[in-house]
This record gives C-alpha cells, structure tokens and sequence, in this order.
C-alpha cells in the first residue's frame, strides 16, 4: 500500500514556548499512528513549488485529529512559516503515518525511559500521553533536558502525569531559584538515577539534536544498558 | 489537480535554484545530519575487518590495512537521506567494491551488507558494481566519524543514504533478497531518490 498525500486543516495552534507551537489539524480518515511516529508536511506555493518536511506527532491519534509540534528554525523554509504564519482553517498536505522503529506501544509492561533534548520531547510526550490512556504499561521516567524553565514544552501534562510517570527537568544553561542542581548538560549523574529505575531490556528512547543523542546514548551504554535496547532519533 | 493556491496560502520557499540536481521531494542542506537507529557503535581500527561471503560460503577477510593498501579514490558525489536532506558534492575517500568484487566467484544476484552494532541493508548486487559504490574511511580530508558510519562506511550514492550502511563489516551475497532492517519496518527495498522510492509502495 502507498502512502497518500492528505489534506490537513490547522484548527488549532497553541504556543509551546516562545518559538515553537503545538499544531492541531483535521485530517479526514486519518489511519491512526503510534506513539513515536512523524509525518510529513506538504507546502505549495502559489506557482507551484513545494517544500517537505518531517514532524513528530505530539499525542496519540483522536479521531482525524493529530497534533504535531514545531520549533522554529532561524530563518528555515518552512518551520517559521507553519509555526507564526499557516492561518487556522487553512489546508495543508500530511503523508502518513511514517516511522515504525521509534515507537512505544501501549502493551509495553516494562518500565521504560525516555530523554528529551530540547524539542526532542515531541515524540516521547506522545509517548507519555499514550501511556496515560493504557492503565497497565510499566511506568516511564522522562529525563527532559530544555536550556531555561520557559523552554519546556508540555509542562502541564508533564507535571500532572501521575504516580506512574517520573519527570526530572534538567537546565543546560539556567535553573529555578533554589535548584538544587545547577544549569550544565546532561550528565552521568543524571541518567545513573534513571537507569536505576529500569529492569533488564527496559526500552530506553533518546531524541534530540545530534551531540545530545550521541553523549547520552553513549553514556547509557556505558552505564549498562544494551545498545539493542536504545532507540534514538537525531535531528539537526 | 487541486487548483495551486488553495494550499498553504501565503507560502514563499526558498529560491527555486539546483532543481535539476535535487531529486523530489527533497531539500538542499550544508549541514550533515545523522540518521541513526540506535546508539553509535565505536569500533576501533586494529580490530576492524571486511568480509565477503558468497552464497556456496566462500569467504574473503580484509583487514585494515590490507583495506588501505588497495588502490584509494576520492570521490565526489551528491548524497540524498529519506528524511528529506540531500548535500551536494561530499568529498569522500575510500576503495571501490569492484576491487573487492573483483576476484569473487558468485551467482548470487542480491547482497546484504552487515555492520558493527547489527545494522543490515539489501541491495541488488549489480548496485555495488561499475564504479557505483564504495567502502570510505574518509570524509572531508579527515578520518570518518563515528556518528557518519566511521571507521569505514558503504557509499552507494545513487541510492537512498540507508542503503550506505554505517560502520560496515561484510557482505552477504544471496540468491534471494532478504529485507535489512529499515526495509522490515517500513523503508522501500530498493530505495531510489529519483524516483522517491521512500517507503513501501512507493
């Protein structure tokens, strides 16, 4: 079966943060996804040129409607333009769902670890909504590394999550007054807590930019975690 | 057809320039992302060796330095991922599989490559003859990182960049072709950019 080109209508855009949206849009007959999955989006032009790009699905699927989530890139082609410009109620084209390796399913009885890097958060959040739905899943630690509090994506979700959800922010560059922990990168330290959490084959995901999934991938290895066990997703 | 302007209303892109080196569906980038299933294998070169084995079992070993003693070309090509990038004129160095393939006696029709850290890929045997693909071990004047697939890498740039498995350790020639591991979970089997041969069905 071949993939289509669907029409999607932006009925909703939310501010994550101060660069990136949540985008919800209808997609009529929408198949469903799992949780980890992306799309892509189609942009045309008026004289015809279009542009592609890939974004995480952000929430398990509800009916036709997905939920998608952009950072704006600096002077990109396409995010700026989906993130401040797309108007609601306008048409754009989805194809999907596309991705059937980065993906957690809800009958996953094992605890399990997820590391965001900064936008990186968007697949596993659906991840974490998808495992809020399914009573029985093991529990998830998020271990969620964002430069300053106002670059968390998600917050309300995160920190509502529940007994079974384990959220530990870390700031890279500033951290809440009376932080115990001071702004620097990921380190051992961090993911040793984490992985103490996880029983053998745990599935482990990390996403982020390239460097981030690298070190912290790394490190879980080094901290005993089979490498069959780690599913990345690197962008930038 | 929609009628153009009923999508995406307000959409500029970027300048419409390169299109006849850019397959569909892509976009030019400077940088070099990373596609990676899972964590980054480091493999050291003292202990790095490339087998080919045919389908009766037969089998050749090269080692590192058997690898670097085989006549080298620097190679210019433009490179395309199925996440969408493509980069042009990437300068690589290595060895052509037809030095490998050279003394090889096989009727196999299908290869699949083997990595460090469990990566496979399928290919059709005839793709990695005729000067069309290559082990590399250098990119951009420096050795090849291990994130980009060092300490060697297949190249086969005509195809999608999965088909130029990372941290390479062998062939498999077979008479049958059995899917890699992106083709078992949703890549296309033969992956060519031109014709936007990105997943199954394509």
């Amino acid at each position: 079966m071949r993939l289509s080109w669907r029409t999607a209508r932006l009925v909703e855009r939310r501010a994550q943060t101060a660069t990136a949206r949540t985008l919800v849009l209808t997609v009529p007959d929408w198949p469903g996804h799992l949780a980890g999955q992306h799309v892509d989006v189609r942009l045309t032009a008026d004289d015809g040129y279009q542009a592609v790009r890939s974004y995480s699905l952000a929430a398990p699927p509800d009916a036709d409607r997905i939920e998608l989530g952009v950072q704006t890139v600096e002077s990109g082609e396409v995010s700026p333009y989906l993130a401040d410009e797309l108007p609601v109620g306008a048409d754009v084209e989805v194809r999907g769902p596309l991705g059937n390796w980065f993906v957690w399913r809800p009958e996953e009885t094992r605890p399990a670890l997820l590391v965001a890097g900064g936008s990186g958060v968007v697949p596993l959040a659906a991840m974490i909504r998808a495992h809020g739905r399914a009573g029985t899943a093991g529990p998830l630690t998020l271990l969620y590394s964002a430069r300053t509090p106002d670059d968390v994506w998600y917050r309300d979700d995160l920190d509502g999550g529940g007994e079974r959800l384990d959220v530990r922010y870390v700031y890279t560059r500033r951290a809440p007054l009376g932080s115990v922990r001071p702004p620097g990168r990921v380190a051992r330290a961090d993911l040793d807590q984490a992985v103490a959490r996880l029983v053998k084959d745990s599935p482990v995901f990390v996403c982020g930019p390239t460097a981030f999934v690298e070190t912290v991938s790394d490190a879980l290895v080094d901290l005993g975690c089979s490498p069959d066990a780690i599913r990345t997703e690197r962008f930038g | 057809m929609r009628p153009v302007g009923s999508l995406s209303p307000g959409f500029r892109g970027r300048a419409r320039t390169l299109t006849d080196r850019l397959p569909p569906g892509q976009y030019p980038t400077e940088s070099f992302p990373v596609l990676s299933a899972g964590p980054t294998p480091h493999v050291a070169t003292d202990g790095w060796t490339f087998t080919v084995t045919t389908e009766t079992g037969d089998s050749r070993t090269w080692t590192w330095q058997q690898m670097m003693d085989l006549p080298q070309e620097d190679i210019v090509q433009d490179i395309h991922c199925v996440t969408r990038w493509s980069k042009f004129d990437t300068h690589w160095r290595g060895v052509s599989l037809d030095v490998f393939l050279e003394d090889v006696e096989t009727a196999a029709t299908y290869v699949k490559a083997t990595s460090y850290g469990g990566y496979t890929t399928n290919l059709p045997l005839a793709d990695l003859r005729g000067g069309k693909a290559w082990i590399v071990h250098g990119y951009d004047g420096f050795a090849l990182s291990p994130e980009h697939g060092g300490p060697a890498r297949l190249l086969v740039p005509h195809l999608y960049l999965w088909k130029s498995a990372k941290w390479v350790s062998g062939l498999r020639l077979t008479r049958e072709d059995e899917p890699g591991f992106w083709e078992s979970v949703g890549y296309h089997n033969y992956g060519d950019p031109w014709r936007e041969q990105r997943n199954w069905g394509d």
